[in-house]
Protein backbone atom coordinates (compact mmCIF):
# COMPACT_ATOMS: atom_id res chain seq x y z
CA UNK A 1 0.00 0.00 0.00
CA UNK A 2 1.36 3.35 -0.73
CA UNK A 3 0.84 6.04 1.49
CA UNK A 4 3.50 8.09 3.51
CA UNK A 5 5.51 6.95 6.65
CA UNK A 6 7.30 8.23 9.48
CA UNK A 7 11.04 7.67 9.13
CA UNK A 8 14.14 8.41 11.48
CA UNK A 9 13.92 12.35 11.46
CA UNK A 10 17.58 13.43 11.24
CA UNK A 11 19.09 16.50 11.62
CA UNK A 12 19.54 18.06 8.40
CA UNK A 13 21.60 20.67 7.94
CA UNK A 14 21.76 23.28 5.33
CA UNK A 15 23.82 20.76 3.21
CA UNK A 16 21.25 18.95 3.41
CA UNK A 17 18.31 20.76 1.93
CA UNK A 18 17.95 20.56 -1.65
CA UNK A 19 18.48 23.35 -4.02
CA UNK A 20 16.11 22.16 -6.05
CA UNK A 21 12.20 21.43 -5.61
CA UNK A 22 12.50 17.53 -5.04
CA UNK A 23 12.75 15.28 -1.84
CA UNK A 24 11.84 12.15 -1.01
CA UNK A 25 8.31 11.58 -1.48
CA UNK A 26 5.81 10.16 1.88
CA UNK A 27 8.58 11.26 4.12
CA UNK A 28 7.36 11.65 7.52
CA UNK A 29 8.76 12.92 10.84
CA UNK A 30 6.04 13.50 13.30
CA UNK A 31 2.77 12.30 14.25
CA UNK A 32 -0.55 14.51 15.08
CA UNK A 33 -1.89 12.85 17.81
CA UNK A 34 -0.90 15.46 20.48
CA UNK A 35 -3.32 17.95 18.36
CA UNK A 36 -6.19 15.91 20.08
CA UNK A 37 -8.37 16.23 23.28
CA UNK A 38 -10.82 13.96 22.24
CA UNK A 39 -10.38 10.87 20.48
CA UNK A 40 -13.42 8.41 18.02
CA UNK A 41 -13.91 5.16 19.30
CA UNK A 42 -15.19 2.61 17.17
CA UNK A 43 -17.99 0.13 18.70
CA UNK A 44 -17.59 -2.85 16.53
CA UNK A 45 -20.70 -4.36 17.47
CA UNK A 46 -22.83 -1.37 15.71
CA UNK A 47 -20.09 -0.74 12.50
CA UNK A 48 -21.81 -1.94 9.58
CA UNK A 49 -18.21 -0.94 7.35
CA UNK A 50 -20.18 1.58 5.16
CA UNK A 51 -17.15 3.27 4.64
CA UNK A 52 -18.25 6.70 4.96
CA UNK A 53 -16.01 7.78 7.89
CA UNK A 54 -13.30 6.80 5.52
CA UNK A 55 -14.47 8.66 2.60
CA UNK A 56 -15.17 11.75 4.43
CA UNK A 57 -12.11 11.96 6.99
CA UNK A 58 -9.93 14.75 5.82
CA UNK A 59 -6.57 12.82 7.57
CA UNK A 60 -7.64 9.44 5.91
CA UNK A 61 -6.58 7.76 8.68
CA UNK A 62 -9.98 5.60 8.90
CA UNK A 63 -9.20 2.20 6.85
CA UNK A 64 -11.82 -0.34 6.81
CA UNK A 65 -10.53 -3.96 7.95
CA UNK A 66 -12.76 -7.05 7.96
CA UNK A 67 -15.36 -4.52 7.17
CA UNK A 68 -15.15 -2.92 10.48
CA UNK A 69 -13.45 0.98 10.69
CA UNK A 70 -10.07 1.10 12.41
CA UNK A 71 -8.30 4.49 12.96
CA UNK A 72 -4.90 5.35 12.73
CA UNK A 73 -4.64 6.85 16.17
CA UNK A 74 -1.00 8.19 15.84
CA UNK A 75 -2.50 10.84 12.98
CA UNK A 76 -6.07 11.60 13.95
CA UNK A 77 -6.55 15.35 14.79
CA UNK A 78 -10.13 14.08 16.63
CA UNK A 79 -12.13 16.28 14.76
CA UNK A 80 -15.12 14.05 15.35
CA UNK A 81 -16.24 14.32 11.71
CA UNK A 82 -16.16 10.40 11.32
CA UNK A 83 -18.61 10.46 14.59
CA UNK A 84 -21.03 12.94 13.12
CA UNK A 85 -21.25 10.82 9.54
CA UNK A 86 -21.87 7.58 11.07
CA UNK A 87 -25.18 6.46 10.62
CA UNK A 88 -25.09 3.51 12.73
CA UNK A 89 -23.63 5.80 15.49
CA UNK A 90 -21.06 3.22 15.67
CA UNK A 91 -18.33 6.46 16.33
CA UNK A 92 -18.27 7.68 19.73
CA UNK A 93 -16.17 10.79 20.62
CA UNK A 94 -14.09 10.55 24.13
CA UNK A 95 -11.97 12.67 26.22
CA UNK A 96 -8.33 12.37 25.85
CA UNK A 97 -6.48 11.87 29.28
CA UNK B 1 -18.09 2.15 -13.23
CA UNK B 2 -19.20 4.97 -10.99
CA UNK B 3 -16.60 6.18 -7.92
CA UNK B 4 -17.84 5.34 -4.80
CA UNK B 5 -16.45 4.79 -1.40
CA UNK B 6 -15.86 0.94 -2.27
CA UNK B 7 -14.76 1.45 -5.33
CA UNK B 8 -11.61 3.91 -4.35
CA UNK B 9 -7.85 4.10 -4.26
CA UNK B 10 -7.35 2.34 -0.96
CA UNK B 11 -3.43 3.97 -1.48
CA UNK B 12 -3.10 7.49 1.16
CA UNK B 13 -1.48 9.93 -1.07
CA UNK B 14 -1.90 12.83 1.31
CA UNK B 15 -1.44 11.90 4.17
CA UNK B 16 0.52 13.08 8.03
CA UNK B 17 -0.45 16.75 6.97
CA UNK B 18 -0.44 19.63 9.30
CA UNK B 19 -3.93 21.06 8.14
CA UNK B 20 -6.29 21.76 10.82
CA UNK B 21 -8.48 19.63 12.24
CA UNK B 22 -11.81 18.88 9.99
CA UNK B 23 -10.57 20.57 7.02
CA UNK B 24 -12.50 20.43 3.87
CA UNK B 25 -9.40 21.94 1.56
CA UNK B 26 -7.00 18.76 2.75
CA UNK B 27 -10.45 16.48 2.30
CA UNK B 28 -10.67 17.49 -1.04
CA UNK B 29 -6.91 16.91 -2.25
CA UNK B 30 -6.55 13.64 -0.26
CA UNK B 31 -9.85 12.34 -2.45
CA UNK B 32 -8.73 13.43 -5.85
CA UNK B 33 -5.53 12.45 -5.18
CA UNK B 34 -7.16 8.89 -4.74
CA UNK B 35 -9.33 9.23 -7.74
CA UNK B 36 -6.27 10.28 -9.94
CA UNK B 37 -3.71 7.73 -8.36
CA UNK B 38 -0.16 7.62 -7.98
CA UNK B 39 1.08 9.15 -11.56
CA UNK B 40 -1.17 12.32 -10.16
CA UNK B 41 1.64 15.19 -10.73
CA UNK B 42 0.48 17.81 -8.02
CA UNK B 43 0.92 21.45 -8.29
CA UNK B 44 0.26 23.66 -5.09
CA UNK B 45 0.46 27.17 -5.08
CA UNK B 46 1.50 29.33 -1.88
CA UNK B 47 -2.07 28.35 0.13
CA UNK B 48 -3.33 26.45 2.81
CA UNK B 49 -2.43 22.98 1.38
CA UNK B 50 1.40 23.67 0.27
CA UNK B 51 1.67 25.15 3.97
CA UNK B 52 0.45 21.77 5.42
CA UNK B 53 1.88 19.42 3.02
CA UNK B 54 5.53 20.65 3.00
CA UNK B 55 7.43 21.05 5.93
CA UNK B 56 10.88 20.05 4.88
CA UNK B 57 11.91 16.85 5.91
CA UNK B 58 8.14 16.06 6.27
CA UNK B 59 6.73 15.41 2.78
CA UNK B 60 2.97 14.38 3.09
CA UNK B 61 2.42 13.52 -0.58
CA UNK B 62 3.16 9.90 -1.84
CA UNK B 63 2.84 10.66 -5.14
CA UNK B 64 4.99 13.91 -7.18
CA UNK B 65 3.97 16.70 -5.93
CA UNK B 66 5.34 20.48 -5.75
CA UNK B 67 4.80 23.77 -5.10
CA UNK B 68 4.12 26.82 -7.51
CA UNK B 69 4.62 30.51 -7.50
CA UNK B 70 0.85 31.99 -5.65
CA UNK B 71 0.32 33.19 -9.85
CA UNK B 72 1.30 30.33 -11.55
CA UNK B 73 -0.33 27.11 -10.62
CA UNK B 74 -1.74 26.74 -13.79
CA UNK B 75 1.56 27.71 -15.89
CA UNK B 76 3.23 25.28 -13.75
CA UNK B 77 0.88 22.63 -15.12
CA UNK B 78 1.23 23.77 -18.55
CA UNK B 79 5.33 23.28 -18.10
CA UNK B 80 4.85 19.60 -16.43
CA UNK B 81 2.22 18.29 -18.83
CA UNK B 82 4.53 19.81 -21.76
CA UNK B 83 7.70 17.97 -20.22
CA UNK B 84 5.97 14.68 -19.72
CA UNK B 85 4.49 14.45 -23.48
CA UNK B 86 8.24 15.73 -24.71
CA UNK B 87 9.86 13.34 -22.66
CA UNK B 88 7.31 10.29 -23.94
CA UNK B 89 5.51 9.52 -20.71
CA UNK B 90 1.89 9.32 -21.16
CA UNK B 91 0.48 7.64 -18.34
CA UNK B 92 0.13 10.98 -15.53
CA UNK B 93 -2.11 13.48 -14.82
CA UNK B 94 -0.85 17.41 -14.29
CA UNK B 95 -3.52 18.38 -11.33
CA UNK B 96 -3.36 21.63 -9.77
CA UNK B 97 -4.78 22.55 -6.43
CA UNK B 98 -5.10 26.24 -5.64
CA UNK B 99 -7.16 27.84 -3.05
CA UNK B 100 -10.02 30.95 -4.20
CA UNK B 101 -7.48 33.32 -3.89
CA UNK B 102 -4.81 31.47 -5.72
CA UNK B 103 -7.66 31.06 -8.49
CA UNK B 104 -10.09 34.01 -8.72
CA UNK B 105 -7.78 36.98 -7.53
CA UNK B 106 -4.10 35.85 -8.17
CA UNK B 107 -3.88 32.91 -10.59
CA UNK B 108 -6.72 34.02 -12.78
CA UNK B 109 -3.87 35.23 -15.64
CA UNK B 110 -2.39 32.23 -15.67
CA UNK B 111 -5.23 29.62 -15.28
CA UNK B 112 -6.87 31.80 -18.25
CA UNK B 113 -3.60 31.40 -20.33
CA UNK B 114 -3.49 28.22 -20.28
CA UNK B 115 -7.41 27.70 -21.14
CA UNK B 116 -6.98 29.66 -23.94
CA UNK B 117 -4.44 26.68 -24.81
CA UNK B 118 -6.43 24.11 -24.23
CA UNK B 119 -3.30 22.70 -22.24
CA UNK B 120 -4.15 19.08 -21.12
CA UNK B 121 -4.47 20.15 -17.44
CA UNK B 122 -6.30 19.08 -14.26
CA UNK B 123 -7.21 22.26 -12.22
CA UNK B 124 -8.97 21.94 -8.62
CA UNK B 125 -10.00 25.02 -6.90
CA UNK B 126 -10.75 24.43 -3.46
CA UNK B 127 -12.53 27.21 -2.06
CA UNK B 128 -12.85 27.99 1.43
CA UNK B 129 -14.17 32.17 1.00
CA UNK B 130 -11.22 33.57 1.81
CA UNK B 131 -7.27 33.60 2.33
CA UNK B 132 -7.19 31.34 5.29
CA UNK B 133 -3.87 30.06 5.63
CA UNK B 134 -2.66 33.86 6.07
CA UNK B 135 -5.31 34.28 8.58
CA UNK B 136 -8.33 35.58 6.91
CA UNK B 137 -8.21 38.27 4.32
CA UNK B 138 -10.85 38.89 1.88
CA UNK B 139 -10.49 37.00 -1.67
CA UNK B 140 -12.66 37.79 -5.02
CA UNK B 141 -14.79 34.52 -3.38
CA UNK B 142 -15.59 35.83 -0.43
CA UNK B 143 -19.85 36.24 -0.14
CA UNK B 144 -21.59 38.87 0.79
CA UNK B 145 -21.42 40.02 4.20
CA UNK B 146 -18.75 37.47 5.81
CA UNK B 147 -16.33 39.07 8.25
CA UNK B 148 -12.65 38.75 7.49
CA UNK B 149 -9.57 40.33 8.95
CA UNK B 150 -10.00 42.85 5.80
CA UNK B 151 -13.39 43.24 5.89
CA UNK B 152 -14.16 43.88 9.14
CA UNK B 153 -18.41 43.93 10.75
CA UNK B 154 -18.91 47.23 12.15
CA UNK B 155 -21.96 49.31 12.77
CA UNK B 156 -21.40 50.76 9.55
CA UNK B 157 -20.54 48.31 7.30
CA UNK B 158 -21.30 44.73 7.93
CA UNK B 159 -18.60 42.44 6.72
CA UNK B 160 -17.35 41.78 2.73
CA UNK B 161 -19.35 44.23 0.77
CA UNK B 162 -19.06 42.99 -2.54
CA UNK B 163 -20.90 39.32 -3.64
CA UNK B 164 -18.81 36.08 -4.26
CA UNK B 165 -17.13 35.89 -7.43
CA UNK B 166 -18.51 33.92 -10.43
CA UNK B 167 -15.30 31.90 -10.95
CA UNK B 168 -16.96 29.19 -12.71
CA UNK B 169 -18.85 31.09 -14.91
CA UNK B 170 -15.82 33.26 -16.14
CA UNK B 171 -13.84 29.72 -16.69
CA UNK B 172 -17.28 28.37 -18.57
CA UNK B 173 -17.18 32.10 -20.69
CA UNK B 174 -13.69 30.75 -22.08
CA UNK B 175 -15.40 27.67 -23.52
CA UNK B 176 -13.39 25.22 -21.69
CA UNK B 177 -13.82 21.52 -22.45
CA UNK B 178 -15.12 20.69 -18.85
CA UNK B 179 -15.83 22.57 -15.59
CA UNK B 180 -17.95 21.87 -12.80
CA UNK B 181 -18.76 23.00 -9.45
CA UNK B 182 -19.26 20.36 -6.75
CA UNK B 183 -18.66 20.62 -2.59
CA UNK B 184 -16.95 18.07 -0.54
CA UNK B 185 -20.17 17.40 1.37
CA UNK B 186 -21.52 15.78 -1.58
CA UNK B 187 -18.18 13.44 -2.05
CA UNK B 188 -19.57 11.32 -5.01
CA UNK B 189 -20.59 13.76 -7.07
CA UNK B 190 -17.53 15.94 -7.01
CA UNK B 191 -14.69 12.37 -7.26
CA UNK B 192 -17.34 11.08 -9.89
CA UNK B 193 -16.89 14.82 -11.62
CA UNK B 194 -13.27 14.63 -11.19
CA UNK B 195 -12.66 11.39 -13.11
CA UNK B 196 -15.11 12.11 -15.82
CA UNK B 197 -12.26 15.32 -16.30
CA UNK B 198 -9.61 12.79 -16.02
CA UNK B 199 -10.82 11.25 -19.29
CA UNK B 200 -11.40 14.55 -20.63
CA UNK B 201 -8.81 16.11 -23.13
CA UNK B 202 -8.15 19.33 -22.66
CA UNK B 203 -8.32 21.99 -19.54
CA UNK B 204 -10.86 20.97 -16.60
CA UNK B 205 -11.57 23.00 -13.84
CA UNK B 206 -13.49 21.60 -10.66
CA UNK B 207 -14.45 24.18 -8.65
CA UNK B 208 -14.94 23.17 -4.81
CA UNK B 209 -16.46 24.14 -1.87
CA UNK B 210 -14.26 23.20 1.43
CA UNK B 211 -15.25 24.77 4.60
CA UNK B 212 -12.61 25.87 6.83
CA UNK B 213 -13.74 25.98 10.81
CA UNK B 214 -11.08 27.79 11.67
CA UNK B 215 -12.05 30.73 9.00
CA UNK B 216 -15.56 29.68 9.14
CA UNK B 217 -15.88 29.63 12.73
CA UNK B 218 -17.55 26.61 13.40
CA UNK B 219 -17.03 23.84 15.22
CA UNK B 220 -14.62 21.22 13.64
CA UNK B 221 -17.00 18.17 13.55
CA UNK B 222 -19.32 20.59 10.72
CA UNK B 223 -17.35 21.09 8.03
CA UNK B 224 -19.54 18.52 6.19
CA UNK B 225 -22.59 19.79 7.66
CA UNK B 226 -21.62 23.06 6.35
CA UNK B 227 -20.44 21.46 3.10
CA UNK B 228 -23.89 19.93 2.52
CA UNK B 229 -26.27 22.93 3.62
CA UNK B 230 -24.43 25.58 1.18
CA UNK B 231 -25.85 23.41 -1.23
CA UNK B 232 -29.10 22.53 0.07
CA UNK B 233 -30.04 26.11 0.93
CA UNK B 234 -28.86 27.39 -2.59
CA UNK B 235 -26.15 29.40 -2.03
CA UNK B 236 -24.32 27.23 -3.87
CA UNK B 237 -24.91 25.09 -6.89
CA UNK B 238 -23.28 21.34 -7.97
CA UNK B 239 -23.33 21.69 -11.87
CA UNK B 240 -21.31 21.12 -14.95
CA UNK B 241 -20.42 23.28 -18.34
CA UNK B 242 -19.88 20.87 -21.25
CA UNK B 243 -20.15 20.38 -25.17
CA UNK B 244 -20.78 24.77 -25.04
CA UNK B 245 -23.53 24.12 -22.68
CA UNK B 246 -24.71 24.51 -19.16
CA UNK B 247 -26.06 21.44 -17.18
CA UNK B 248 -27.37 21.43 -13.21
CA UNK B 249 -26.16 18.03 -11.28
CA UNK B 250 -28.84 19.03 -8.69
CA UNK B 251 -31.77 21.03 -8.95
CA UNK B 252 -33.92 21.46 -5.50
CA UNK B 253 -37.40 21.91 -5.52
CA UNK B 254 -36.97 23.61 -2.38
CA UNK B 255 -34.21 25.18 -0.25
CA UNK B 256 -33.57 25.04 3.29
CA UNK B 257 -33.13 28.61 5.45
CA UNK B 258 -30.35 30.45 4.24
CA UNK B 259 -30.72 31.98 7.61
CA UNK B 260 -29.94 28.76 9.16
CA UNK B 261 -26.57 28.00 7.45
CA UNK B 262 -25.57 32.20 7.75
CA UNK B 263 -26.42 31.77 11.79
CA UNK B 264 -24.48 29.13 12.64
CA UNK B 265 -21.28 30.53 11.14
CA UNK B 266 -19.64 33.02 13.28
CA UNK B 267 -18.51 35.12 9.94
CA UNK B 268 -21.75 35.71 9.57
CA UNK B 269 -22.75 36.42 13.33
CA UNK B 270 -23.28 39.88 13.09
CA UNK B 271 -25.59 40.13 10.41
CA UNK B 272 -28.86 41.67 10.46
CA UNK B 273 -32.60 40.50 8.87
CA UNK B 274 -32.11 42.87 5.85
CA UNK B 275 -28.25 41.66 5.37
CA UNK B 276 -29.91 38.30 5.31
CA UNK B 277 -32.76 39.35 3.40
CA UNK B 278 -29.86 40.88 0.40
CA UNK B 279 -28.36 37.31 0.25
CA UNK B 280 -31.71 35.56 0.08
CA UNK B 281 -32.91 37.53 -2.95
CA UNK B 282 -29.95 37.00 -4.39
CA UNK B 283 -29.87 33.47 -4.22
CA UNK B 284 -33.24 33.60 -5.65
CA UNK B 285 -32.28 35.92 -8.62
CA UNK B 286 -29.41 33.57 -9.55
CA UNK B 287 -31.57 30.63 -9.71
CA UNK B 288 -34.01 32.07 -11.36
CA UNK B 289 -31.19 32.94 -13.85
CA UNK B 290 -29.95 29.00 -13.88
CA UNK B 291 -33.08 27.75 -14.41
CA UNK B 292 -33.92 30.28 -17.53
CA UNK B 293 -30.39 29.80 -19.41
CA UNK B 294 -29.44 26.32 -18.05
CA UNK B 295 -30.54 23.04 -19.42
Amino acid sequence: MIKPTVREKKNFGFADVPEDTSFEAGYLVSVNSGWRSIRPVVNTDKCIGCMQCYLYCPDGVISIQENKAVIDYDFCKGCGICSKICKPGAIGMERER
Amino acid sequence: MSISAKTLDKNEYFYGHKACAGCGGSLAVRNVLKVLGKNAVAVLPAGCMSAVGFNFPQLCFANNAIISTFAGTASMLTGIEAGFRRRGIKDFTAVGFAGDGGTADIGIQALSGAIDRNDNIIYICYDNEAYMNTGIQKSGLTPFGAKTTTTPAGSNIHGNIRPKKNMFEIVAAHDIPYAATATVGYMNDFLNKVEKASKIQGTKYIHVIAPCPTGWGIPVSDTIDAAREIVDCGLWYLAEYENHEFKLSRDPKTFTSVEDYLRKQARFKHLTDEDIKIITDSRDKKWEFIRKNWN
